[in-house]
């Protein structure tokens, strides 16, 4: 080249001009007439405009570095499954009236149907309530303590009720002691988590803790734990996205587990109704993955000055996130209703606004940002794998990393999207993109379809105001 | 009158595609105004000052489309709202794919090509400087057409930009010229040995012009944004400019065109542009300053150019003439059809340096001059949309463009005015510049000669001559093509010329009538 000494002003002059043109189309056209081809940004209003005086934290070289942090942290996170224990032994803060739920705060006079169902079940099923009616009126008087699963290191799908009696995975990051809690999934159809609490709901739910549990547990005592973050690594090659795909995952991790569960010396017939019961839930790897992928939201969060998304979760009513460097803080807005599709006899005025912890999934760079390798549900989003490569594509424009370990083929084994930016999402205007099941809106019913939902712009906008305030006056 | 308004949340369209909407609405009988903006709080506050406002309105944010009518009837309105649907439509059905294609950001543009080494920002004011800070980082020379930046964000990334070695051309910068390829609004000149560093793009664009109308070339313009020479930002794009047109082997002349700058700056800028051993032209406009070794001192665009073009081929200043005649029969022939009462000059501009620069010319011929970049602050106009006396007025400006196409992309605003002049009987003469080139109409003197035409026959049906003078900025190699249209313009009944100062001194003898009072202006003007 010749022109290294000469600084890059003289370089232009003596070598031109190579544009890019973020803005009017009328300046690229005027370049193109001479010969000059611009890229074009296809640029967008932000969400909210900036304080003026805020403009610099947009490109601020100490928060880029705040973010990468966090992303190292998300990415270096190494959940293995350890252990099962009884929610109210492990989880922080569990007396025998706390029910945990998915989502920002709420109280039961906001709770949508399926979270009400759900605390109805709990209710019965911890033996507080003989009945659905008697549960309300516990409800009703304040009787039960309500709060969010993601404040007490736990993590649950839709409705997302853990109470003390129930038995939780436990996984444990290996590289930095965090550690966080799921249950077990039930399977699909009339379920808990769907706001069913009907007889057979809560028979299922005693199964869970009385057969499958401890054999789990007593598995897991054989082996050296499974590293959950190696199963969702090959699940990712493998179709799943790990939030509304999880066949791969449940896969693997059946063959993980099989041969440390027969070793228990269990009856054969348990051992074969566990492994039954995890072949006939394509969904059995979803809280093993949340669970998983909690660990590492939380390893990410608490970098001073990182704009890093560090929750995204919805309690069917809001839904609310939570950013690295805010502490504990929630922004939320209210939750929208997922576009998708519906199971026969259903459609979208059954479907109940947006419910579940499951984001949690798109937080850490799966379910959504992860769609461009799930070609098997793309129908959810709009029918074509082009589809779906362009919403994995989109993430990339508000994340702060490609993911070192969870690729995609179909992208030449690109790196996820990983580790969502509040200011890039209020730069672009491009919200998450979140995969979902969808419930119905009355209690009892369970779900009703899958597709695809946004956080609504205000959590992001306040996330905004918030950073302005906290980041400049520092 | 009534006014309604539709707000379209979270839906985008640039600017020039909604002014060009806003234009074909404001074209529909009955409508007396209407304008589509994207609903940031600048677009609401013109929008209110303009009495576009309505509740709605005052609720959408950045990211919502507000479209707003005033009509003489609620269903004149609802028809051009109709109207507005129909013509986003038809916008919205053909590129998408094509813009889908397109990053989304300019985090992904930089990816997508990494030797790109500039970026052109033209987004709102308010959002710019993200871009342009990012475009720095990435180690992106910027092209900064935004307005409204605020002054700290201008002073805070011009420092970004000196630490980086890097350019950042504006903010409001209309004009640069890198090493032969035009960029914003431009013309297409010969290259040469003269280098330019210019605070207004006009001021660029025109002094380029007639540098290449006098034989001359140009090997770069660097544009530096209209403050660049305030004390608060202390000259710092012009500094680099300066640093790199003195080491660049193609530049054997500077020239620096803006306002008359801050004293001390001026004494830093032309210190450092002297220390590069390079003979030096500073254009301080409407400032008459003594020369100083190494640098002459000029007041007028044309000067700077005719003597830009003397350093560069070591000829007397003097013997470097525009061989403009001035055409007196014609001159007299304007001048005989004005009546008594038709006293007054009015200008109705494109770009606001060369209204600035006529203003300069025309007051000692005939004092004071009404205008919303006035000479003396004193005469500021009160209401823009509304002329005094000697009036001449930067359409451009942004009280008068709120939701409206600049009129150097589309003549429709001007042409609205220039019919309120011409029926106005206190009008003596008109005065407009029409400036080509990249990025400007295709066809400005196409679309205004019919206007001409139809102001001059109503003034005749009226009993009065209607004399127009048109300042040409162009060059025969633009896309528009200088001499067609001037053609255009003259089978009109156009008075033209391509200086500016020269068009301004022909309105101010045709108004000024016989007396020949002091000019001031070219001084190779003594034909």
């Amino acid at each position: 080249m010749g022109l290294e000494g000469i600084g890059p002003i003289r370089a232009l002059l003596s070598e031109g001009i190579r544009p890019i043109n973020v803005g009017l189309d009328l300046f690229a056209d005027a370049l193109a007439q001479q010969g000059v081809e611009a890229v074009r940004v296809a640029w967008r209003p932000p969400l909210v405009e900036p304080l003026p005086e805020a403009l610099p934290l947009f490109n601020d070289p100490g928060i880029a570095a705040a973010n990468q942090e966090a992303v190292r942290r998300m990415m270096g996170a190494q959940p293995v499954l350890v252990d099962v224990a009884r929610a109210g032994d492990v989880l922080p803060g569990m007396t025998a009236r706390t029910f945990l739920h998915a989502g920002p705060p709420i109280d039961w006079a906001h709770a949508s149907g399926p979270l009400r169902g759900a605390l109805i079940g709990a209710m019965l099923y911890e033996g507080l309530a003989s009945s659905p009616e008697e549960a309300i009126r516990l409800a009703e008087r304040g009787e039960i303590e309500l709060a969010p699963c993601h404040e007490r290191q736990a993590v649950g799908p839709m409705a997302g009720v853990i109470s003390p009696s129930m038995p939780v995975m436990v996984v444990e990051n290996a590289q930095g002691g965090n550690r966080a809690y799921s249950t077990f999934n039930e399977g699909l159809g009339k379920v808990l988590r769907y706001g069913a609490y009907g007889d057979d709901v809560i028979e299922r739910l005693r199964w869970i803790e009385r057969v499958l549990a401890p054999l789990v547990k007593a598995a897991l005592a054989r082996s050296e734990g499974i590293d959950v973050r190696q199963l969702i690594a090959q699940a990712v090659q493998m179709g799943d996205e790990c939030h509304n795909r999880n066949k791969a995952g449940t896969s693997l991790f059946y063959r993980e587990l099989a041969p440390h569960l027969l070793e228990t010396g269990a009856p054969p017939a348990e051992i074969a109704a566990v492994l039954r019961f995890i072949h006939g839930n394509d969904h059995f790897f979803l809280n093993l993955a949340m669970a998983a992928a909690k660990t590492m939201a939380d390893a990410a969060h608490g970098v001073e000055r990182s704009t890093v998304v560090t929750t995204l979760a919805r309690n069917g009513t809001e839904f609310g996130i939570r950013v690295s460097g805010l502490g504990d803080r929630w922004f939320t807005g209210p939750a929208e209703t997922p576009a998708g599709l519906f199971f026969p006899g259903y459609g979208s005025a059954d479907a109940n606004p947006d419910i579940g912890d499951s984001a949690i999934t798109e937080t850490v760079g799966l379910g959504g940002f992860a769609l461009a390798g799930a070609p098997a549900i793309v129908q959810f989003i709009g029918g074509s794998p082009s589809d779906a490569l362009r919403a994995t594509l989109d993430m990339y424009e508000i994340t702060v990393a490609e993911h070192e370990l969870f690729r995609i083929a179909a992208l030449n084994f690109r790196g996820t999207p990983t580790g969502i930016d509040v200011r890039a999402v209020v730069r672009t205007g491009i919200l998450p993109v979140i995969d979902t099941g969808i419930a119905h809106r009355e209690p009892g019913i369970g779900q009703v379809g899958a597709g695809i939902v946004r956080p609504p712009a205000v959590c992001f906008t306040q996330a905004l105001r918030a950073i302005e305030e906290a980041f400049l006056a520092t | 009158m009534v006014v309604v308004a539709e707000v379209r949340p979270g839906t985008y369209h640039d600017s020039v595609t909604l002014m060009a909407v806003s234009a074909a609405l404001n074209q529909l009988p009955g409508v007396t105004g209407a304008a589509l903006v994207m609903g940031t709080s600048l677009n609401r506050e013109l929008l209110a000052e303009s009495g576009l406002s309505t509740p709605e309105v005052e609720a959408a944010g950045p990211n919502d489309l507000v479209i707003v009518v005033q009509a003489t009837d609620e269903s004149t309105a609802r028809g051009a709202l109709a109207e507005a649907a129909r013509r986003l439509a038809e916008i919205g059905a053909t590129p998408v794919s094509q813009v889908e294609e397109r990053p989304r950001s300019l985090r992904s543009a930089l990816r997508r090509a990494p030797e790109a080494n500039l970026t052109l920002v033209s987004v709102p004011g308010p959002f710019a400087p993200i871009e342009a800070e990012e475009a720095l980082r990435a180690g992106h020379h910027v092209f900064l057409f935004s307005d409204n930046v605020p002054l700290a964000e201008e002073i805070r990334l011009k420092r970004l930009a000196t630490e980086l070695g890097l350019l950042l051309m504006g903010p409001d910068c209309g004009t640069a010229l890198i090493n032969g390829v035009g960029l914003g609004f431009a013309n297409v000149v010969r290259r040469g040995p003269i280098g330019l560093i210019a605070a207004s793009g006009t001021g660029l664009q025109h002094v380029t012009c007639l540098i290449d109308q006098l034989g001359g070339g140009i090997s770069h313009g660097i544009g530096t944004g209209g403050r660049d020479l305030s004390a608060p930002v202390g000259g710092l794009t012009t500094l680099a400019a300066i640093e790199a047109l003195g080491a660049d082997p193609a530049t054997e002349v500077l020239v620096l065109i803006s306002k008359p700058p801050d004293p001390a700056i001026a004494d830093r800028v032309l210190a450092a542009a002297t220390a590069q051993g390079k003979p030096v032209v500073a254009a301080f406009l409407g400032a008459e300053l003594p020369s100083r070794p190494g640098v002459t001192c000029v007041p007028t665009l044309a000067e700077a150019a005719r003597h830009a073009v003397a350093l560069a081929t070591s000829r007397p200043a003097e013997t470097v003439r525009f061989d403009e005649a001035v055409d007196e029969t014609a001159l007299a022939r304007a001048r005989a059809g004005l009546t008594p009462t038709q006293r007054f000059a009015r200008g109705l501009f494109s770009g606001g340096t060369l209204c600035e620069e006529a203003i300069w010319v025309l007051s000692p011929v005939l004092g004071p001059i009404w205008s919303n970049v006035p000479l003396e602050p004193g005469y500021r106009l009160p209401d823009p949309r509304r002329s005094r006396e000697h009036t001449l007025l930067d359409l451009g400006a942004d009280e008068l463009t709120v939701g409206r196409p600049h009129p150097m992309i589309d003549p429709t605003l001007r042409i609205e005015r220039l019919m309120e002049e011409a029926a106005d009987p206190a009008t003596a003469c008109i005065l407009l510049d029409v400036v080509l080139g990249y990025g400007a109409h295709p066809d400005p003197a196409g679309t205004l000669a019919p206007a001409l035409e139809v102001a001059r026959s109503r003034a005749a049906a009226d009993g009065r001559a209607l004399p127009i003078v048109v300042s040409l900025v162009g060059t025969e190699r633009d896309p528009q093509r200088l001499s067609a249209q001037r053609a255009k313009l003259e089978a009109a009944g156009a008075l033209v010329s391509t200086s500016n100062v020269i068009a301004a001194q022909l309105a101010g003898r045709i108004v000024a009538g016989a007396r020949r009072p002091t000019h001031r202006g070219v001084e190779g003007d003594k034909s």
